[in-house]
């Protein structure tokens, strides 16, 4: 257990201080939302009536794309091979390294949730959807993202190919996400049953995700 | 015969060599006789002649599904049990199973034309399948994206193994997402009224089609095992080369220091 925290304490560290890049993600996430309103025209029923899906792309590209180096760098000063051979399960470090990463770079998108609603035009109560949904549903995108990082980590290949193999499998968070904050806005539907299999993506993906990218790590490195 | 005798790619050449004709001649007859009773089936009082396409469309969108069944048990062999010619089945049955999804959306859509009015509705049957196809791609750029075959199989097999969980979330949500934003649509295949005349015909498309991939998978598993053969040959004799040239400079160096003694 102290490894783990030991590990999650190391991660969080490493990506807030120089070369790090955690905070990178908050910075694209408001590039993302300041570039929207330049496609759509500056209409603000228009921009309010788009927010939590803009808010919820927005976060998706920022906490995907901010993941292909949870593993590289470990992979390159060799501290990933300590971490494969040392006694803590590859799963539970795994789990520990995704988490440490939704600590540093998700965790701000949400923080980042309420300025940006001001942008789009989203009252109090719309700004408190879409930040509630966020925070239960990108720990699912970070750890099914994590197997995406894996696989990057072990090919050597990273970006774009990464990108086009787990972006379709986080369609189902972005439904829900998006569906979740569109019923407290305006929709007849109740708010419960999409945020409720929101929470429950977060928690399939919260264990399957280790397993996967464990799998990967074990068969892809050697 | 079991499976484990299948291991010696030399024994699967073989067997593959004795079956296949026998499996194509079958696929061949099947095919006519599933074609020419869905073309003689009775017109539907409601869509016309546009159901036919049907019987084309429906066997595609089965097989869209079905080979990702086989991809992901293939995937099991090559992460479970290390079976050699796991991951040439699974490398060989992507592209195949991404023309039958292709298919099955071009069908779709061309079936939608009639029905809809237009070529792409965000139905939540042909959205599933649209994701399933940029899955198949997304599964081909994979293999293509790495040289070493045995590296690559082992990153696709856990990409399949991890879609193969994530399809029925996808449909199911995408299912979901649909009802929300979308009155009923015009075309409903209700329950399982389908008439008799529609239904046998519709079944033996369905049995030709999946013999048909089983025999285009076979052919394909036979390219790939003689593709990694001339490719460890190509190997083997690059390593040779390189192997005789160092020796020689090696030897040649090595009179070199024999004459500098000798002088």
């Amino acid at each position: 257990m102290s490894a783990l925290s030991a590990l999650i304490r190391r991660d969080i560290r490493i990506a807030l201080r120089v070369g790090g890049g955690a905070l990178i993600g908050v910075l694209f996430f408001l590039t993302v939302v300041v570039l929207m309103p330049f496609a759509v025209g500056p209409d603000l029923a228009l921009l309010s009536r788009l927010g939590p899906a803009i808010l919820w792309l927005g976060a998706l590209l920022a906490s995907l794309l901010t993941l292909d180096r949870l593993f590289m760098a470990d992979h390159e000063d060799g501290s990933l091979d300590l971490i494969t051979m040392s006694r803590t399960p590859l799963e539970l470090a795994c789990a520990a390294k995704a988490l440490a990463h939704w600590l540093a770079a998700g965790l701000p998108l949400i923080v980042a949730t309420p300025v940006l609603g001001l942008l789009l035009n989203l009252d109090m109560v719309a700004t408190g959807a879409v930040a509630l949904t966020l925070l239960a549903g990108t720990p699912a995108l970070t750890f099914t993202g994590m197997i995406g990082a894996a696989l990057a980590v072990t090919l050597h290949r990273g970006g774009l190919l990464m990108a086009v193999l787990v972006l379709p499998l986080s369609i189902p968070v972005l439904i829900f996400g998006v569906a979740a904050s569109q019923a407290v806005i305006v929709g007849p539907m109740s708010f419960g049953a999409p945020f409720s299999i929101l929470c429950a993506l977060s928690l399939v993906s919260l264990v399957v995700g280790p397993f996967a990218a464990a799998a990967s790590l074990r068969h892809g490195l050697d | 015969m079991s499976l484990l005798d299948l291991a010696n790619p030399t024994r699967f050449l073989a067997l593959t060599a004795r079956v296949l004709p026998w499996l194509a001649a079958a696929t061949i007859i099947l095919l006519a006789v599933g074609l020419y009773q869905s073309a003689t089936a009775p017109d539907d009082y409601q869509q016309g002649a546009t159901v036919k396409i049907m019987f084309i469309h429906v066997p595609n969108a089965w097989l869209s599904m079905f080979v990702w069944g086989v991809m992901s048990i293939a995937s099991l062999g090559t992460l479970v049990w290390r079976h050699p010619l796991a991951d040439v089945a699974a490398k060989a049955a992507a592209p195949i199973g991404a023309a039958f999804t292709f298919l099955a959306l071009l069908t779709g859509s061309l079936w939608g034309r009639p029905m809809w009015g237009t070529y792409w509705e965000w139905d939540a049957r042909l959205t599933s399948v649209l994701i399933l196809f940029l899955m198949y791609l997304g599964l081909m750029a994979l293999w293509r994206a790495v040289d070493d075959p045995s590296r690559a199989a082992r990153a696709a097999a856990v990409l399949t193994l991890v879609g193969a969980i994530n399809l029925p979330i996808i449909k199911f949500s995408v299912d979901w997402w649909n009802t929300l934003h979308q009155p009923a649509s015009v075309m409903r295949i209700s329950g399982s009224a389908l008439d008799k005349s529609f239904l046998i015909p519709l079944l033996v498309m369905a049995i030709a089609f999946t013999l048909l991939f089983v025999t285009l998978h076979l052919a394909a598993m036979r390219n790939e095992i003689l593709r990694r053969r001339v490719r460890s040959l190509q190997m083997m004799q690059a390593s040779r080369v390189a192997f005789s040239s160092e020796a020689g400079t090696g030897a040649r160096g090595e009179n070199a220091s024999n004459e500098v003694g000798a002088a």
